[in-house]
């Protein structure tokens, strides 16, 4: 007997929920480690450097694992990309690094490049010195907003040059979406929270937390005090379905239960949907589709308006969603939810499909879904309420909305800056660590000036 | 079908394939079960005098390839340290239960004659083939003034193979050291002396690593090592050259060579054969795998054969001997150049690193829609093969003959040697 709108927290029993959410992929062992290190050519400029926005020397690393020094791998991972490991772990690498080795042409099988880096970070030996040094404190103060993978980037970096940084952070804890974004089976435990308190052993980093700009600071305020700011927010809102019923009860962002999920101290008490619809076709619909199973969800489906092909997320998600029984609608638009007093009990779409220009046009035939919880992940935006007061300077934006840079990551203010999602890019963690970096760069470069 | 079975030096044997004197040889329960699973015939682990030797614990050391494939090994053991009797009385029983089966016995006492005229009548008692004198032992029993001591010096070698057929009618193998700086002198020696045949190489003098931590080489013997025999896939080539240096020595080019060292497979055997070994002898291989990589060696090599046409092991013996010369007969007008197969190429540019930092230059790159193309450049490639040599992938790059046009000319009627000589 179908229930209407039925919600429940304990759908599996604790044993359960540890076990679905333990390592998607577990770590390498030595023997392991060795064997997929063989597999490197150490190619001459290899393509997984240029394929990985941070340009981590992955034959170098790798070879470095191959001869047993695994410190010394983990090393040359951190010196180019400081949170190379939480992006072992999260980083899309079968459309990166992985998705250029060359191993891929004659065998079909990549060099396990996420997984050794997992490996060579994992054997850091902390008995030995923090593997970064300071430079002599040169005076400066740099404000950079938002604690998330760009911000804290870039903080490394300031403060090896000896710069001081105070981080401003709206949250309560840092590391941004790293923390209250990326899929639990991804990032495990306190992951994020550890890998941030390795980024401040370098010093000089302060961080104010629930303190957000635009509410707590202005813009202002901070290059009046500092002598460069960095902005590294990130997205801050969800679009929008548009459509009748989106108020009911059990249509939620994808994002805020992610969220949620990830910062609750036991999994079991979270109320989870026993028929789900994902809406959305990136890799956020997978995470909260493949999450709400591991839950015990009982049915999951991702409904799409376009077809296969167009999806965002990549083949190695779509199959990742397929393992975990979830089922894909595509050629779907969302049309009008339907409910009651208690929430949402059905949504309808409308079928589409491609007319002969090629352009996506919905039909008059209609499909509904019996469905007790509505997830929406299509997608953030950058709202550019916080950047200033009405009458302050505030950086442009571009066409998409976002903050415009030039190359140096130079908005049109010449004191800020900014990267990571608040900028136009791939949305990735590593991008992100990467637009940190060079900003530090450029900003180091103007304060020498 | 090809057949295996051969004759050396009088001693029938259904295959080439003889286990080499060392641990898999070391006592009957062994060499049956190497029997049982198809071996020719083995040498006895190498006998003494009483009191057997004594061995320390802690014997064996390894030169690891990244995968753990072990690329060469290396012991420091000594000869039997089992009595003289009971190596007899196991000889004899197993020679009995194994007719069709080569036993040679492998000695060692020392250089003196009376020592060899006892051991040797007890030895011809067991009803073996044939015996093979160990002077290659390189650590351990040189300390007594036996093996490699006195491979070392071709006069004690004429000596005591000499006593050796005055004092025994089976036929003599002369097990050569490795450890010398010609080793057709020895084999002389072993000629002058009235061998039957040679045999080589023994291990060679090495130390295969030292422990970082406690800085102690391996293998450690309470924290201290010393030098140990090396042998393994790494000194088959050393081995090969060596066969060949006996092969085609004029004085030295008939005598039957049975060819040991680093013999992994079936085809390792054919080159040592191809290059004028009779037989061959496995050591490592065996104590790496088991007895029965014996099955893989004698498929391998029947197939071969019978794709070749050879129908025996003589059909081929010595046949790569003609074609193993000095370096100054080469013809210097022959040309070769790599050429890269864009189909096979994965773009890994490792030739790319090795022919533009360590050789000739001689490999360009193109950007074609987005990926990289490496072709050779013709007019400077050398043909060294170190491209080839880099590559991963097995069939990327193929070394081509260009035809010049030019006659062959070696390095002795060159125009370009100012010591040629005039025609
Ligand atoms: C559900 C989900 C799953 C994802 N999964 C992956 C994945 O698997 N792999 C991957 O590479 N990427 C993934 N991403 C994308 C990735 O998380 C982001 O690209 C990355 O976190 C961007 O880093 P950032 O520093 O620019 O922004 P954020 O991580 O968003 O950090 C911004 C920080 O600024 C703070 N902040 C915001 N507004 C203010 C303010 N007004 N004042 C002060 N502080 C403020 C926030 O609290 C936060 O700490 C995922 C994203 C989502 C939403
Ligand atoms: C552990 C060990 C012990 C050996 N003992 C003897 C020996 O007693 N007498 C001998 O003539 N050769 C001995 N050898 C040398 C082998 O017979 C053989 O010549 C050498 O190992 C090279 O062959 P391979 O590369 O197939 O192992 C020994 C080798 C090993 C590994
Ligand atoms: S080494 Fe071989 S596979 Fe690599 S680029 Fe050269 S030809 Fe191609």
């Amino acid at each position: 007997m179908s229930v209407d709108h039925d919600i429940q927290s304990k759908r599996l029993d604790a044993i359960n929920i540890l076990d679905n959410f333990s390592d998607i992929h577990p770590a390498l062992t030595m023997k392991q480690a060795l064997v997929a290190s063989e597999r490197c050519l150490f190619c001459y400029d290899a393509p997984c450097i240029q394929a990985c926005p941070t340009q981590i020397d992955i034959p170098l690393f790798i070879k470095e694992i191959n001869t047993g020094n695994a410190h010394g791998a983990a090393k040359e991972i951190l010196s180019a990309n400081i949170l190379g490991g939480s992006c072992a772990k999260v980083c899309p690498t079968e459309t990166l690094c992985e998705q250029v080795c060359v191993r891929n042409l004659k065998e079909q099988a990549p060099v396990n490049i996420a997984l050794l880096q997992r490996y060579a970070i994992d054997h850091l030996d902390s008995s030995q010195a923090y593997p970064f040094t300071r430079d002599k404190n040169t005076g400066k103060h740099v404000a950079i907003v938002g604690a998330g993978p760009a911000g804290l980037a870039c903080a490394h970096r300031l403060a090896q040059k000896g710069h001081r940084v105070t981080l401003y952070e709206a949250e309560k804890k840092s590391g941004g979406l790293n923390e209250y974004g990326i899929a639990q089976y991804k990032l495990l435990d306190n992951y994020a929270q550890e890998e941030i308190n390795f980024v401040l052993k370098i010093g000089g980093i302060t961080i104010q937390y629930e303190t957000a700009l635009g509410s707590d600071i202005t813009l202002q305020e901070l290059r009046n005090t500092h002598d460069a700011v960095f902005i590294a927010i990130g997205l801050n809102a969800t679009n929008k379905l548009n459509i009748s019923g989106e108020q009911f009860n059990g249509v939620e962002d994808a994002i805020d239960y992610i969220s949620q999920l990830r910062q609750s101290t036991d999994m079991t008490d979270l109320p989870v949907g026993r028929r789900i619809i994902v809406i959305g076709a990136g890799m956020t619909a997978i995470d909260i589709a493949v999450q709400s199973k591991k839950l015990g969800a009982e049915d999951v489906s991702i409904v799409y308006r376009r077809n296969q092909e167009s999806m965002g997320a990549s083949d190695y998600e779509q199959e990742l969603a397929l393992k975990h029984e979830i089922h894909f609608i595509f050629n779907a638009q969302p049309y009008q939810i339907l409910g009651n007093n208690k929430g949402v009990t059905h949504m309808q779409f409308k079928q589409t499909q491609y007319d002969t220009m090629g352009k996506l046009v919905a039909t008059n035939d209609i499909i509904e879904l019996p469905c007790d919880i509505i997830f929406k992940a299509i997608g953030q935006q950058f709202n550019i309420f916080p950047l200033a007061n009405k009458d302050d300077p505030r950086p442009k934006l571009d066409k998409r909305g976002r903050i415009q840079v030039n190359s140096q990551f130079r908005t049109s203010l010449d004191d800020v800056y900014a990267g990571g999602d608040a900028i136009d890019g791939l949305d990735l963690v590593v991008e992100a660590v990467d637009h940190g970096n060079k900003a530090a760069a450029a900003i180091h470069q103007q304060l020498q000036d | 079908m090809a057949k295996l079975a051969c004759e050396f030096i009088g001693i029938k044997s259904i295959n080439p394939f003889w286990l080499a004197s060392a641990p898999p040889t070391d006592k009957a329960y062994n060499v049956v079960r190497a029997f049982e699973a198809g071996w020719g015939g083995v040498v006895w682990k190498t006998l003494g005098e009483d009191p057997g030797a004594i061995n320390v614990s802690s014997r064996y050391g390894v030169h690891y390839g990244q995968n753990r494939q072990v690329i060469g090994f290396n012991n420091i053991e000594l000869i039997t340290d089992r009595p003289l009797q009971t190596n007899l009385d196991e000889i004899t029983q197993v020679k009995k239960d194994w007719p069709d089966r080569v036993i040679i016995v492998s000695l060692m006492v020392p250089c003196e004659e009376e020592p060899w005229k006892l051991i040797l009548h007890r030895v011809e008692a067991t009803g073996a083939d044939g015996i093979e004198l160990n002077f290659g032992c390189p650590h351990g029993m040189p300390e007594r003034g036996m093996g490699a001591a006195v491979g070392q010096v071709p006069e004690y070698i004429e000596k005591v193979t000499r006593w050796c057929k005055q004092y025994s009618s089976l036929p003599v193998i002369v097990k050569l050291t490795p450890n010398i700086t010609d080793i057709r002198a020895p084999a002389e020696a072993a000629i002058r002396g009235g061998a039957d045949a040679v045999s080589l190489i023994n291990t060679i003098n090495s130390i295969t690593s030292v422990d970082l931590d406690t800085m102690s080489p391996e293998p450690s013997v309470g924290g201290k090592s010393t030098h140990g025999g090396y042998c393994g896939p790494a000194v088959k080539p050393i081995a090969l050259n060596m066969v060949s240096e006996i092969a085609r020595h004029p004085a030295s080019a008939n005598i039957p060579i049975s060819g040991i060292g680093g013999i992994s497979n079936w085809r390792d055997a054919a080159e040592f054969i191809s290059l004028g070994a009779m037989n061959v002898q496995v050591c490592t291989a065996a104590m790496l795998f088991g007895f029965k990589i014996i099955k893989e060696m004698c498929s391998g090599l029947s197939d071969w054969m019978d794709k070749k046409g050879y129908l025996n092991i003589n059909d081929f013996c010595g046949a790569a001997i003609k074609n193993t010369n000095d370096w100054k007969y080469l013809n210097m007008n022959y040309k070769r150049v790599a050429l890269i197969n864009q189909d096979h190429c994965i773009q890994c540019g490792r030739c790319y690193a090795a022919c533009e930092d360590t050789s000739h230059q001689s490999i360009a790159i193109t950007e074609k829609a987005g990926a990289r193309e490496y072709t050779i450049i013709e007019e400077e490639c050398v043909g060294c093969n170190l491209c080839q040599i880099t590559c991963p992938e097995p069939e990327a790059i193929s070394m081509i003959d260009i035809d010049t046009g030019k006659p062959h000319l070696n390095w002795t009627h060159d125009p370009r040697n100012p010591l040629r000589e005039k025609q």
